[in-house]
């Protein structure tokens, strides 16, 4: 069975800055469960793109392996994708990414695929300062597989099979911030309007940007004895402060409520606007682990931007690569030639 | 009492502890005897361990060109207490034992059949250091300098030596030189001099280079074209990346900026560094990996990956003694099996065996092209032995006009050519080779999914049966494309008409024409053919048929290659005799020789179980 989106475009529907409309940055009609969390989350990564006006060619999307890694194909249709095996999507990113540094690289990887199979290769990748977003659909359980309990699951936390989970969860937003992360939130599927800035912002930063969404399996981890469930994040989400992101060479429109207390320029000029409660800045990383484990001892999910270093050097500028990308190169500047061989030789006599 | 003579024909190990810095006197002597024009081939035995175990350092000097092991040792240098019984007892009748006599022999070690020259290195470092660290240090110069008198090495030579090796570091020039006159003097005083063996310069060097195979594989990579490498420490496939590294840093810095055309990632174990190096392919670049054994086991679920989903990557496996963690400083060939059929499912692998650094450099740059143009994995087959060795070799060449093979990959000015839509997977040109695109390529055609899950044509997912079946068709149709690509086997007919052959590859090459040679001369008469690459071309198949009893050299306990060949052939295995080979050690001349001879005897070579079992390599 194929599925292949009926191409069919309204007059009317509003386009970029490249003309391109919403339907550009979509891709095959999804084959998850109805209401599964992790389509809302393909969704917003096609509203950050459109908005953000980024040529879909332009970006590479990577995956593991379960059901959150097959979202690839549901969004973002002109972009190569590449659905690797399970848990090893960040060194296939890192890889490309060394390949070419001129693209953007979304990775898109589950709960089991990074905090078990994979927790290794997401910790390397962290503290490499990958150039790249990743975006962790985690659902507290293995879907594809049929609802075993993940590493992130809370302790008592119980899916469909009833067992509550007795292993302490892997806080994957604290591990990022533990290990170097530059760009480090936590969102809710359910919350678009939350997501979608966070999205952009990741995109337009330059460093590991990582996103812990939470992204509920409705067909086995959405009873309401599970902590990863719609109804118990709903009831028990907190946000850091709402967030704007206002990308590269765009005036500032909105009017902002007074108060909102932090900017944040990127890397590439934009500028992130924070409302923030508390006096913490964003670029904390200490009282970024802090909030988490607060909130976490009280029963209570924080979401929003934990932490973000605008100034962090990524991979490319600590190994000290040429602009150009690599797989650009062609003989000239690569292939030393005969010349270089006799002295080589020579070498060795 | 037997004398063992001979002029640029023997044998001399030296038996060190490591650590103590005797490689780069080690290293001198033999580098002295190849500027002398005489062909030399050294083998490192090292243990896995950094500081105070044995460790060996055996030279075959032999102006025949003969370079692979002969097997036995004519003369010994004993410069670890701990390992000194069994080393004279391993030497032959009639050689040469080179020791310490600061303190007496044990008398338990005396043995009556072989020469004793002491020299007495502790003493004369004690009166001349005052330092313990110089102490060992010029111990091993000093007996550089009595070797060269006892064996007639040009001290000149040796001077030049030292002088190049402390370029930049002047000071330390005339203490080393001081070192050799030393020893040199003292065995000149004492000792008969030159011994029964001893080198004579000669002119059968010819341009031909001394160099470790990880370097020449190294240097391919660069010449091939390769950006990207990721990777995991593990003998003896380090020295691969480091010296990818070291020659990145002079050949690949933009003279501008100072910035580098290459990329290396020190991978967290060896499943990322294939993954990086798959990543980098598909998105364009060429990459490789290194690693021996354990990382190819681990490696496998990518390269399946690689198979299935047509993404190119370069894989150099440096063999050492498994299973498991095995004896990790030998060396074997005993990753056929598993490299060529690495992963779960209907999968196969590419493979090339090099024999010399010439050939992994020129296997290595190809490798690329191979990648490419058949937009699959391609596994160099390299070992410890020819990895980290010294191996005397032709000098590398490069042809300045040599383009690289990028394979199919459609530009963005072929995409909006295309008429009809892009198929990823889609036999057109009915090699079983499709075309591809690299990500970012245009911003409207030619994007698709890759996948390890079944596909069509098309690139889209697919749980069809007959679809899923069309693809390993075709993927089959492909590896046929391939045999007519990889590298030839190498003919070594006899010089009489025989039906009885020997196939070889890789590092038992060199033992195994020397053994021909020897059987040769008993009038015994076998056509060789070196195999150079998985999968097998016609040739090898030709030569099967045209002989009615084949020995398959090689150094494992299955006789991997031998299995390889009756899968894949189709071949009665009646006709192929195994000759196994196993111990660790490069396999020796005579080894193949004698058991050659027996297995002509009748029948089984040598019962396989039994075959090393209490037989000196
Ligand atoms: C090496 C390997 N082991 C096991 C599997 C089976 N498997 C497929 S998906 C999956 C778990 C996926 O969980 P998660 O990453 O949380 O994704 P979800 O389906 O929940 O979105 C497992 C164990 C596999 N594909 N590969
Ligand atoms: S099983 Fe769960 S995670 Fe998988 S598609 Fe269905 S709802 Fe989503
Ligand atoms: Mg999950």
């Amino acid at each position: 069975m194929t599925y292949i989106r009926p191409q069919f475009r309204h007059p009317n529907l509003p386009t970029n800055e490249l003309g391109f409309t919403r339907q550009h940055y979509e891709g095959a009609l999804s084959t998850l469960c109805a209401g599964c969390g992790h389509d809302s989350v393909s969704a917003a990564i096609i509203e950050a793109c459109f908005e953000l006006a980024i040529e879909p060619h332009r970006v590479a999307k990577i995956s593991g392996i379960g059901c959150s890694s097959k979202t690839p194909t549901y969004f973002l249709g002109n972009s190569h994708g590449f659905n690797s095996v399970h848990g090893r999507m960040p060194s296939v990113a890192t890889g490309a990414n060394l390949a070419n540094r001129e693209m953007i690289y979304v990775g898109v990887s589950g709960d089991g695929d990074t905090a078990s199979i994979g927790l290794g290769q997401f910790a390397h990748a962290t503290r490499r300062n990958l150039n790249m977003v990743y975006i962790v659909e985690n659902n507290g359980c293995y879907g594809l597989t049929k609802g075993q309990d993940s590493a992130t699951a809370d302790v008592g936390s119980a899916s469909k099979k009833g067992d509550p989970n007795p292993y302490e969860a892997i806080d994957l937003c604290a591990l990022a911030l533990q290990l170097g992360a530059t760009y480090v939130a936590r969102s809710f599927s359910g919350d678009k309007a939350q997501l979608v800035p966070l999205i952009k912002g990741a995109l337009a930063h330059s460093g590991f940007a990582f996103i812990d969404v939470i992204s509920p399996c409705v067909t086995f981890n959405d009873t309401p004895q599970s902590t990863k469930g719609y109804e118990f994040v709903r009831e028990h989400m907190e946000a850091t402060g709402k967030m704007d992101f206002v990308p590269v060479r765009k005036e500032i429109t909105a009017d902002y409520e007074p108060g909102y207390t932090q900017e944040v320029t990127l890397h590439d000029g934009s500028v992130i606007h924070l409302y923030k409660e508390g006096a913490d800045s964003v670029r904390d990383r200490d009282a970024a682990l802090r909030a988490v484990r607060e909130h976490k001892r009280r029963g209570r999910i924080l979401t929003g931007l934990l932490y973000v270093n605008p100034d962090s050097q990524e991979l490319h500028h600590i190994l000290g690569t040429v602009k150009t990308a690599l797989r650009d190169l062609g003989e000239a500047d690569l292939c030393p030639g005969s010349q270089a061989l006799t002295n080589i030789n020579n070498s060795f006599r | 009492m037997k004398t063992i003579k001979g002029v640029n024909d023997f044998v001399i190990r030296f038996a060190n502890v490591n650590g103590t810095g005797s490689a780069s006197a080690n290293n001198m002597f033999a580098k002295a005897i190849f500027r002398m024009g005489i062909p030399v081939s050294p083998k490192n035995i090292f243990p896995s361990n950094i500081q105070g175990l044995p460790t060996w350092y055996e030279v075959r000097i032999n102006d025949q060109g003969y370079t692979g092991r002969r097997g036995g040792v004519d003369a010994v240098v004993c410069m670890n207490p701990q390992s000194m019984a069994k080393d004279i007892r391993d030497l032959e009748a009639g050689g040469y034992c080179i020791y310490d006599n600061t303190k007496p022999l044990d008398l338990r070690m005396v043995r009556d059949d072989i020469h004793f020259i002491g020299l007495p290195l502790t003493e004369i470092c004690r009166k001349e250091y005052t330092q313990a660290r110089q102490r060992q240090l010029f111990k091993n110069v000093i007996y550089v300098g009595a070797l060269a008198a006892l064996l007639d090495i040009e001290f000149g030579v040796l001077k030049d030596l030292v002088g190049e090796q402390f370029k930049g570091k002047e000071k330390l020039i005339a203490p080393n030189i001081h070192a050799l006159e030393l020893g040199y003097q003292y065995a000149r005083e004492h000792y008969k001099c030159p011994l029964g063996i001893r080198v004579e310069r000669r002119n059968v060097v010819g341009d031909r280079i001394l160099m470790e195979g990880n370097a020449a594989l190294a240097l391919g990579a660069i010449y091939g074209g390769a950006t990207v490498a990721g990777w995991y420490p593990i003998t003896p496939s380090t020295s691969v990346v480091e010296e990818f590294e070291k020659y990145c840093g002079r050949l690949r810095i933009d003279p501008g900026t100072g910035q580098k055309k290459f990329a290396i990632a020190q991978a967290e174990d060896e499943l990322a560094a294939i993954g990086l190096a798959i990543g980098a392919c598909w998105n364009g670049a060429r990459a490789f990996t290194a690693t021996s054994g354990p990382g190819l086991s681990l490696m496998s679920e990518f390269l399946g990956l690689a198979y299935f989903a047509e993404v190119p990557v370069v894989l150099f496996d440096i063999q050492r003694a498994g299973p498991s963690t095995g004896m990790p400083t030998r060396t074997q060939q005993s990753d056929v099996l598993a490299a060529a059929y690495a992963s779960h499912g209907d999968t196969r692998h590419v493979l090339l065996f090099p024999a010399t650094p010439k050939e992994c450099f020129d296997m290595g740059a190809l490798s690329f092209d191979l990648a490419d143009r058949l937009q699959t994995p391609v596994i160099v087959l390299s070992d410890l032995d020819l990895g980290m060795n010294d191996n005397l070799s032709e000098p590398l060449q490069w042809d300045d006009s040599r383009q690289y093979d990028r394979g199919k990959v459609l530009s963005a000015t072929q995409l909006d050519e295309l008429s009809g839509r892009f198929g990823r997977y889609l036999d057109v040109d009915g090699d079983g080779i499709c075309y591809r695109t690299y990500p970012g390529t245009h911003p409207a055609k030619g994007s698709f999914f890759t996948r390890g899950t079944s596909r069509d044509e098309y690139a889209v997912y697919t749980e069809d049966g007959d679809a899923y079946q069309r693809n390993m068709e075709r993927l089959l149709g492909k590896w046929e494309t391939a045999k007519s690509l990889v590298p030839a086997p190498e003919l070594h007919p006899a010089r009489k008409a025989t039906s009885d052959g020997v196939l070889f590859f890789g590092t038992s090459t060199a033992s195994t024409l020397e053994a021909l040679d020897l059987l040769r001369e008993e009038n015994i008469h076998l056509d060789g053919l070196r195999i150079r690459a998985f999968p097998f071309s016609d040739a090898v198949l030709e030569f099967i048929d045209a002989h009615d009893r084949i020995f398959v050299i090689e150094q494992n306990r299955d006789g991997q290659l031998r299995k390889l060949l009756i899968g894949e052939c189709d071949i009665n295995p009646r006709k192929l005799q195994a000759l196994t080979y196993y111990a660790g050690m490069p396999i020796t001349a005579r080894y193949i020789r004698d058991a050659i001879r027996s297995g002509m005897g009748g029948g089984q070579v040598v019962p396989m179980r039994r075959q090393t079992a209490g037989v000196k390599p």
